[in-house]
């Protein structure tokens, strides 16, 4: 089974550092990490490779940098590393990225089965996975928790606000997953050196790629940013009661009562 | 590019189980301030079986035209066969705008649809308006963990989709007197073919499911202490009619269920009336809640983060405020609605 796992590099930590004029990330020197979806979707191909065999193709889109991340892929044991980089792709929105990702896992061959992590920490859009698959013109299975192949036939696992799901469909498939499917493994010091030293990262640019210029990048994408802002709490009111818990609850019931809110 | 052909608003509406879903009827609200300001019409598209009744429903609640697609296929969600009668309605329709909730949904329907019609998408957005000047709708959306928000505008292609988050706009009032066309487009099911096949569908009640929706919600932080403190809180809770949230301390110690957990790696909520109990206010929880109309805080310490951002506040221990505060508001329903 040949499987290829769409991934994102994405800043790291809580803290991170932003333009708050362009609201564009300040990636100099800012840490970064493979997408946590991601890394579920990762060990979730590794998983599916160690019972069913075959490959997993690591792939992603984004300034040189993210090799990293494809270098740490490659340390927790995925056979392949796809970088798409080139100045023509940047600013790319969903529409934009899952074009592109589309046209290269086409140059990759045939596949059996695509997978994703369910949203970014930094977008948080949960919209290239179902994207992609339409590019492709394949099933999409989202939010999956759970899932197995037998016999060329996907069944998954989806988990849903109020339940979950149990759904087949054949290969091949995209599927998006969620957190609670797996654990991810943590590469070892001497696996991330072996990946840094000799493992082997492809990388296309836009000349490798047969895609429509107007496509790509800024230029191509459909939605466009016109605002970046620091959200700013509401102001409000601010009146605090000491004294007997007895005349503060009343006074605040008095306040309560007044705006409709009880009673 | 002319997109003289596109008018109105159209909203998708979600039922599952035969319920409307919240958001549809929020959504109907914002589409009837944006269909006004556009001069326009508000649909609502809505699929499912055997749900005749609920296409009245979404005028009551504004819309001027449902197009109902009603078919024993369309009975429960599925991918491939809601974005083909969706998409081919919006083609013949030509919507200016169409919009979804960011629900299960909304999220892996949107953006199959957006990438059929070749259109651009805004996700999860938080406010939705019509820019006077040019007319485009802007979308704006948290990123990076509400650190920041951003404004999408899709210039370029029709109709200009987002999803909006559940909870962030109001459900207009019903009017059963409000009069609406429904479109029979039940039809349209029938050329679909449905490549993912649903084996069972099991429904579980998770804890803080609510939390969304809630009109009120009381929020627990390390202030109350114990597992057993949580008594006063489900107590008071009650009492209000509210949800109870919580969060990421008191989960963690095992106190109470993590679904329950508001702010950063929570939810988000924006009830009527948050009351924060115990919660010294850490950017990670406040930054869930900041959108409450009314946030009420008790805590023992006067310098709390959380009195920053509360319009009131009561000093003081929660064991012994909450209990006066519970017997306050069950006296003064006594005293409204004598029994």
């Amino acid at each position: 089974m040949k499987i290829i796992v769409c991934i994102k590099q994405v800043p790291s930590g809580a803290k991170v550092p932003i333009d708050t004029r362009t609201g564009a990330l300040l990636r100099e020197g800012c840490p970064s990490d493979i997408n946590e979806d991601d890394k579920h979707a990762l060990e979730e191909a590794l998983l599916l490779r160690a019972k069913d065999g075959g490959s997993v193709t690591a792939i992603t889109m984004g300034p040189p940098q993210a090799e990293e991340s494809l270098r740490e892929a490659l340390a927790m044991g995925v056979d392949e590393a796809v970088l798409l980089s080139d100045r023509a792709f940047a600013g790319a929105d969903t529409s934009g990225t899952s074009c592109i990702l589309a046209v290269a896992i086409r140059k990759l061959g045939d596949f059996d089965l695509i997978l994703c992590g369910k949203q970014t920490s930094d977008g948080d859009t949960a919209q290239v996975g179902p994207q992609l698959a339409e590019e492709l013109q394949l099933p999409q299975i989202t939010f999956v928790r759970k899932i197995q192949v037998v016999n060329g036939i996907v069944q998954a696992e989806r988990s849903l606000e109020d339940g979950y799901e149990v759904v087949e469909a054949e290969l091949p498939v995209l599927a998006t997953v969620v957190r609670e499917i797996n654990t991810p493994r943590k590469p070892t010091i001497g696996a991330l050196i072996d990946a840094c030293r000799k493992g082997k990262v492809i990388v296309w640019t836009a000349a490798d790629l047969e895609i429509d210029r107007n496509r790509l990048g800024l230029e191509g994408s459909l939605t466009k940013m016109t605002r970046a802002f620091v959200p700013q709490p509401k102001k409000r009111a601010g009146k605090i009661y000491k004294g007997l818990p007895h005349d503060a609850v009343r006074n605040l019931l008095d306040e309560l009562e007044g705006k409709h809110l009880i009673g | 590019m002319s997109f003289d052909k596109y008018h109105g608003v159209m909203v998708f509406a979600e039922q599952t189980d035969g319920r409307l879903s919240t958001v549809s009827l929020e959504l109907l609200g914002k589409g009837r301030d944006l269909a006004r300001i556009l001069n326009a019409e508000l649909s609502a598209i809505l699929l499912g079986s055997r749900i005749k009744n609920m296409a009245q429903e979404l005028i009551y609640y504004g819309a001027d035209r449902v197009f109902l697609a009603d078919d024993p296929k369309l009975a429960n969600y599925q991918t491939a066969t809601y974005t083909g009668v969706i998409t081919r309605q919006v083609l013949e329709s030509k919507p200016e705008i169409l919009l979804l909730g960011a629900t299960d949904i909304g999220r892996d329907l949107a953006p199959r649809i957006a990438k059929r019609l070749g259109v651009g998408l805004t996700a999860d957005c938080t406010e939705l308006v019509i820019d006077r000047e040019s007319g485009l709708l802007h979308s704006t959306k948290p990123g990076y963990g509400a650190s920041m928000m951003y404004t999408f505008v899709c210039p370029q292609s029709r109709p200009q989709m987002a999803t909006a988050r559940p909870g962030t706009m109001k459900v207009p009032p019903k009017d059963a007197a409000r009069k609406g066309e429904i479109i029979d487009i039940s039809k349209k099911a029938a050329a679909e073919d449905e490549p993912v096949k649903v084996v069972k569908r099991v429904k579980e009640v998770k804890k803080g499911a609510k939390l969304e929706e809630a009109r009120i919600i009381v929020g627990a932080g390390m202030g109350v202490g114990s597992a057993e403190g949580f008594t006063v809180i489900n107590k008071l809770a009650e009492a209000l009619g509210a949800e109870v949230g919580a969060t990421k301390d008191p989960i963690d110690e095992g106190w109470i269920a993590g679904d329950c957990m508001i702010g950063q790696t929570g939810k988000n909520v924006r009830p009527e009336l948050y009351i924060a109990c115990g919660i010294s206010g850490a950017i990670q929880h406040i930054s869930g809640v900041w959108d409450s109309r009314i946030i009420v805080a008790i805590n023992t310490d006067p310098n709390a983060e959380i009195f920053k951002i509360a319009d009131f506040g009561i000093v003081g221990d929660l064991h012994e405020v909450l209990p006066a505060l519970i017997e306050g508001i069950e006296q003064r329903r006594r005293a409204t609605r004598p029994e």
